[in-house]
């Protein structure tokens, strides 16, 4: 048992070292699959040509490299890290092994959003907005269910029934905006609802490295509070909790962080589901190594799925969100067969 | 109120929001005229011939599949024992949905016989290949928490297979887009006639076995402590869901929202003793669904909304307003 117990005066942390391990082996893997990404495309390069941009190489290897694919690559890997993480967050706040952002009706609130302005203001005023209506149509929706299941403070299973009602509402809306605007809009629309990592650059990685590092951040200090939510309110407040205050703090950062994900790459689904119940089979430990390796999956979920998607199919570019699930799926399948021997 | 008061109450709404759905669209046609269409047709008469060739069959549609689609939704609660559970969880919507997308990229568009017998055949291919993988192992011991997951990874992956083959095949998008949102309109009852024997027979099926899910409903230890066969119910309720989303989903096309919600609302109005509870989802889904459908068709002529859509709209604010009376009812 590699456990350490760190003290010093008025702080005191038990590490358990052991599911720290699989979250390297975790990392090492998703290196791989970032250099893999990075080296394969329309155009090929070879071991050499990578290692030589350190030394300042040539022009246009430089260009397709750091303009091109990094880019796209660390926006798939905060993508899906901020939705692993939120997913993660939802169901340890509503103890339920389904909930995540798509279930709960974040995710829904972004692509009505993002959808209606697609169809209706897309034209007059550009595409630049659709970021900023997925944002306020994530956060708009997170807000309604909170305020909607409130009755002296929330319980769970209140706002997930709220979250599924208000959620169904909305892709009620996506559907009807979709079935009755002209057909360009609904193109670009399902892409939009499929998640696509396209057409990258850095000042979409910096804006949504900001959020990220504000978001993660006060998720960090509170750890604690979030590994303690999946317990019952109960036993959380014998132990000390302020539980709805704590739970209407972790539902804000992780509503905050689906949306922030969501406006940067569009509605992918699956990951925020898929992602901690991937990291809770890789390693059995609670806390805050499951967070890790939940964001970590999910990173490594997109990223490998944006890879496939825009170099099997060449000369196609296809959406990277379609194949988060023909990845995580069968891999996920797989896990869960294993596990009945 | 008493529950045979609230079960009434239930059957007088459904039987209103048949004959206003009768009356309704973009010709209004008076409850006698609609009336005497149905019980002593008069071959002659315009407005006795729509109500019988064309808003009988789909009020009748709409009335199955909702009834259908409810039921389903309130055995796969009871089953999985988690509220977030719905039909859509076995697979059923994306292996049909999946079944169609193909369907349509290869023959082009087809009869809606034919889309009809695909989505079936998909649905009910999907949900054997989530059971199997849920219960792998003897696997009744692991608890439903297999079956959710299993289900959401296999519905994940039809999804994403039916993305893939639309993003391809673009021009298929907008033929399959409407039978996505769903809709009880247009469709010849005599086509629809063997799913409506399947959807009635699944649900008079779940009769008998209503006893055991009350027991089931505690908890599977608990049922297996009674002596009740819990492996055997709960593949029996399998088949049920199946039978009656299958059918559904093949006659309406996806109409996910009904199957979710109407068990929490007749939660909240009837006891959870699953023979009465069963009727009352039954009776709750089937007028959730013609309320949509009349005010689908009535609120944009001449153009109709997709009953599905029109479902969510009016079923989620009456769900959350049924949250909420709960809560002022009990201080």
């Amino acid at each position: 048992m590699a456990e350490r117990v760190l003290r010093r005066p008025g702080f005191s942390r038990r590490l358990d070292l052991a599911p720290w391990r699989r979250v390297l082996v975790v990392v090492l893997v998703l290196l791989a699959v970032a250099a893999g990404s990075l080296a394969t495309g329309k155009v090929p390069l070879g071991r050499e040509q990578l290692l030589a941009l350190f030394e300042g190489a040539h022009t246009s290897v430089r260009i397709i490299v750091l303009e091109l694919r990094l880019p796209r690559l660390v926006l798939g890997a905060l993508v899906g890290g901020l939705l692993a993480l939120s997913g993660w967050l939802f169901q340890q706040i509503m103890r339920n092994a389904l909930a995540s952002p798509d279930i709960l009706g974040v995710t829904s609130g972004a692509s009505a959003a993002a959808v209606s302005y697609l169809a209706w203001l897309a034209v007059p005023l550009g595409a630049w907005g659709v970021p900023f209506a997925a944002m306020i149509g994530a956060v708009g929706a997170a807000g309604l269910i909170y305020a909607l299941a409130w009755s002296r403070g929330v319980t769970p299973i209140r706002l997930v029934l709220t979250g599924i009602g208000v959620s169904a509402a909305l892709g009620a809306v996506t559907t009807f905006v979709l079935a009755f605007s002209p057909l360009t809009t609904t193109l670009s629309a399902y892409v939009w609802l499929t998640g696509s990592v396209y057409g990258a650059n850095w000042h979409d990685v910096g804006t949504l490295t900001l959020w990220a590092v504000v978001l993660i951040l006060p998720l960090a200090i509170k750890m604690r509070f979030a590994v303690l939510a999946a317990l019952d309110d109960a036993l959380a407040t014998g132990l000390g909790v302020r539980v709805q205050r704590q739970r209407a703090m972790l539902l804000a950062l992780a509503a905050a962080m689906a949306g922030v994900a969501i406006a940067a790459g569009g509605a992918f689904a699956f990951v925020g589901l898929i992602a901690p119940h991937l990291a809770r089979r890789v390693s059995r430990a609670v806390g805050a190594s499951q967070a890790v390796l939940s964001v970590l999956w999910g990173a490594l979920l997109v990223v490998s799925a944006d890879w496939i998607a825009r170099t099997v199919f060449l000369p196609l570019d296809l959406p990277a969100g379609i194949f988060v699930a023909a990845l995580g799926a069968p891999f996920f399948l797989w896990l869960l067969l294993r596990e009945a021997r | 109120m008493s529950t045979r008061i609230r079960l009434f109450l239930l059957v007088a709404t459904l039987l209103i929001a048949a004959l206003s759905s009768l009356m309704v669209g973009a010709h209004w046609i008076g409850p006698a005229t609609a009336l005497k269409g149905l019980i002593a047709p008069a071959p002659e008469a315009v407005d006795q011939l729509i109500v019988r060739s064309s808003r009988l069959p789909r009020t009748v549609i709409a009335m199955v599949v909702g009834a259908s689609l409810a039921v389903a939704g309130a055995l796969m609660q009871t089953l999985t024992r988690n509220p977030l559970a719905s039909p859509g969880l076995l697979g059923i919507n994306a292996g049909a949905t999946f079944a169609v997308v193909l369907l349509v990229a290869w023959a082009g568009s087809a009869s809606l016989a034919a889309w009809s017998l695909g989505a079936f055949l998909g649905a009910a291919l999907a949900a054997m290949l989530v059971w199997w993988v849920a219960m792998r192992g003897g696997a009744s011991s692991h608890g439903p928490l297999r079956l959710v997951l299993a289900g959401a990874a296999l519905s994940a992956l039809f999804t994403a297979f039916s993305q893939a083959l639309l993003v391809i095949d673009q021009q298929g998008l907008d033929t399959v887009l409407f039978w996505l949102a769903g809709a009880v309109d247009g469709r010849a009852p005599s086509e629809l006639a063997p799913l409506m024997a399947v959807a009635l027979a699944a649900g008079l099926g779940c009769i008998p076995l209503t006893r055991a899910m009350n027991v089931l409903a505690a908890g599977e230890s608990m049922a297996r402590g009674l002596g009740i066969k819990v492996h055997r119910l709960q593949a029996l309720m399998v088949g049920l869901v199946v039978a009656l989303s299958g059918a559904s989903v093949a006659m309406a096309g996806n109409i996910t929202f009904v199957g979710l919600i109407v068990p929490h609302m007749a939660r909240r109005l009837l006891p959870a003793d699953h023979r009465i509870f069963l009727p009352g989802c039954a009776l709750l889904g089937a007028t959730l669904l013609i309320v949509a459908d009349v005010i689908g068709r009535s609120v944009a002529q001449p153009r109709e909304i997709p009953v599905g859509v029109m479902t969510a709209l009016i079923g989620a604010p009456m769900f959350i307003a049924l949250l909420n009376r709960q809560r002022s009812a009990h201080g």
